[in-house]
């Protein structure tokens, strides 16, 4: 090939390109189409919290879009969601979220599932002055670093297993208790540990074991065996998926007695059907539960949602695609009060956001973290060989008692 | 720093205890891999991946009702083919090749089965249930889990299996002269594709046994591998190649060492403890050659 015709391919190719990114950049609203962008894990480690997360989403634009969608300006838009794959991968995140914002146009972004892949984004968001409302990451440094167009509808992380200790002193009838904990070393793990050292520092209870598992770690027998030793009046584990599989499996094979247990992830470990009676007792943190009576006017309740979800599905849904879905009602709520698509304009309409919904109140402080809605704790309870998880704390939500202490295991049948 | 076990010594026999069981499982997967190493100069990096795709049968049995413990029977059977399948696939064309070219390819293909298993079992943790119990010693303060002692049995009789058969069987011997001298071997009549195939299969049934047992000792991600690659790799350059009594103490020594360090170090520690002691063992080995090399001067 010649050189002329290199640098005539090379101008074309120029052309093409600009042509294309003008002709994109005005995709924020397309007709009447309110063009959403999302980088969800569909492959990778993250996969299955990642397609509850983007099931969420498309329960949420389904039922909002023939539910009347979104009025602007007297004008009634559907939401469309444009995917990319991260691959559970921050980098990629963060490369996908560029590339929604600046080739896609997309000028409002939801959140990938967890908090690593959502700090990787928020950082481009924040450069493009895109507001993203993120349902999926609960870091408590998300919501310390000032930004400023990051809205999360869910409980910030270090207020995951607070609740716990505060129900551990209260049976302790108001004295300090003797807490041994065990948290994986990463942000989320770490971030709930903040919350525990808080809550003991608040109730002036005493740490006796404070274990960081290394995140390769599928074996906590040496912490158990020094929880055995120590007995402590409660234990706390967070290690997402495979920390509560593992706690579970260890301490019912070790016969570990403690008055209380407390945990993160019972529900997307599927605790209750993966060791079944042994698991039984366990207090886990949730940011959300079916039995809750919290309402609005697109899916009715928590029973109906799950009652929609699964038809929809085939699956009941855990509390990463009710969030997932509460975080499409907070943007049509902003639109419609903003009533513009203006990206400043929506952002301090969404920063002013105080409603309900069928996940919970939402109402967004200064770090754009959820302060309205508190988290909940339920505890797995069997009958015969069937386990259910049972709402216990906070008190107004609770539809059993909490049952306390756990009866040893040389009771247990 | 923590002097818990100072003052509980019986923390002292738990520690132990669940050192030496789950060194006798490492052992058991560095094995294969030193056995690897030794006769085709591979060092498999897919080696964990191997390990939890045997979990993964055995979970699959678990799901569908059989008794997972079946698993040590039936995943290296099927694991020894999907190595054989392997070998033929990718490893015999690098298999002569320059180490670094083996590990890129190991590395592709853990990569591979990392991806394909999450596709197929799905991202979520697992856990097979043995129902097995545990033994209470000393009045309850010392706990085993059956199916860790269980575990330990298994990989115990697999590797005195795997000895004997090294020893007396035909193919066996040929394994062993091929990782003396492969050249030699060929002149002599040893059909060295097939032996590189046969040990590829060996070690991945070997992982497959492992697996199996991991499935019901501790649990399954599709991306929990390499901890378990690095750790044999660790047994196999403490151990040396081909020398098995050498990979079972230095696997439990691994197991034991770890537990401890869990214990007086903290829990965040156990891991970096591990690789300090690598480092140790490399520095201290060179040391030693080094002398050797000028007392041969």
């Amino acid at each position: 090939m010649n050189k002329i015709a290199k640098l005539f391919i090379t101008f074309i190719s120029a052309i093409t390109l600009t042509l294309v990114t003008v002709s994109t950049s005005s995709a924020k609203v397309e007709g009447e189409y309110i063009v959403l962008g999302a980088a969800v894990s569909l492959t990778g480690k993250y996969s299955s919290n990642g397609v509850h997360t983007q099931n969420g989403y498309n329960m949420a634009v389904e039922r909002i879009n023939s539910k009347g969608g979104v009025n602007v300006g007297g004008k009634s838009y559907k939401f469309e969601i444009i995917y990319y794959d991260d691959e559970s991968n921050p980098k990629r995140a963060a490369q996908l979220a560029e590339r929604l914002i600046k080739q896609d146009g997309v000028h409002y972004m939801l959140g990938p599932y967890s908090s690593g892949l959502t700090k990787a984004i928020a950082p481009v968001t924040e450069k493009y002055k895109i507001p993203m409302v993120e349902a999926n990451g609960a870091s408590r440094s998300l919501f310390t670093k000032g930004y400023k167009y990051l809205f999360a509808v869910l409980s910030p992380a270090n207020q995951y297993l607070e609740v716990a200790i505060d129900l551990a002193v209260e049976k302790n009838g108001g004295k300090p208790v003797r807490i041994a904990q065990a948290f994986e070393q990463d942000a989320f793990s770490q971030d709930v540990r903040l919350g525990i050292l808080d809550a003991a520092k608040r109730t002036g209870s005493e740490i006796i074991i404070d274990d960081k598992l290394p995140k390769e770690l599928n074996d906590m027998a040496a912490t158990l065996a020094k929880v055995k030793a120590t007995k402590p009046d409660v234990l706390v584990v967070s290690g997402h998926t495979k920390g509560a599989l593992t706690a579970i499996r260890q301490i019912s094979e070790m016969k570990v007695d403690v008055p209380m247990l407390a945990m993160t992830h019972c529900d997307a470990a599927k605790l209750s059907k993966q060791h079944g009676k042994n698991s039984e007792y366990a207090l886990c943190a949730s940011q959300w539960h079916k039995n809750l009576s919290y309402k609005d006017k697109f899916f009715g309740g928590g029973k109906k949602y799950d009652k929609d979800f699964k038809k929809e599905f085939g699956y009941a849904p855990p509390y990463q695609s009710a969030e997932s879905s509460a975080a499409l009602l907070v943007f049509k709520d902003a639109f419609e009060r903003a009533n513009s698509f203006d990206r400043d304009k929506v952002r301090d309409a969404l920063k002013t956001t105080d409603m309900q919904t069928f996940y919970g109140n939402i109402k967004f402080g200064p770090g754009g973290q959820n302060v309205a809605k508190p988290m909940i704790l339920f505890q797995v309870r069997c009958k015969g060989d069937t386990c259910e998880n049972k709402v216990v704390a906070p008190t107004k939500w609770a539809s059993d008692k909490f049952y306390h202490p756990i009866p040893k295991w040389s009771e247990r049948g | 720093m923590d002097f818990l076990i100072f003052k509980a010594p019986i923390l002292m026999v738990q520690a132990s205890l669940d050192g030496i069981l789950l060194g006798i499982l490492f052992a058991l997967i560095a094995y294969g891999m030193a056995l690897q190493w030794g006769v085709m100069n591979i060092i498999n990096i897919a080696q964990g991946d191997l390990v939890i795709l045997g979990g993964y049968i055995a979970y699959t049995m678990y799901l569908v009702g059989i008794h997972p413990a079946w698993g040590v029977i039936v995943s290296p059977i099927i694991m020894y083919f999907v190595g054989w399948a392997l070998y033929k696939l990718v490893i015999n064309k690098v298999v002569d090749r320059d180490l670094f070219i083996s590990i890129l390819a190991t590395f592709g293909i853990a990569i591979v089965m990392q991806q394909l298993m999450n596709f197929i079992f799905g991202a979520d943790v697992v856990v097979a249930q043995s129902e097995y119990g545990t033994t209470m010693l000393f009045d309850n303060s010392v706990t085993l889990p059956n199916s860790k002692i269980f575990a330990a049995f298994i990989s115990v009789l697999y590797a005195i299996g795997l000895v004997i058969y090294m020893k007396k069987s035909r193919l066996g011997r040929a394994i062993r002269a091929t990782a003396q001298n492969a050249r030699a071997a060929k002149i002599l009549g040893v059909d060295t594709e097939k032996v590189y195939a046969a040990t590829f299969g060996i070690n991945a049934a070997l992982c497959g046994v492992a697996g199996a047992l991991i499935s019901i000792t501790l649990t399954l991600h599709p991306y929990v591998g390499l901890p378990y690659t690095v750790r044999s790799f660790m047994i196999v350059i403490v151990a040396g190649l081909g020398n098995l009594p050498a990979v079972a103490v230095s696997g439990m020594g691994l197991g034991l060492f770890e537990e401890f360090a869990d214990y007086i170090l903290g829990t965040e520690f156990r891991i970096g403890a591990v690789f300090m002691l690598l480092v140790f063992i490399l520095v201290y080995r060179r040391f030693k050659l080094s002398k050797k090399r000028e007392y041969l001067k």
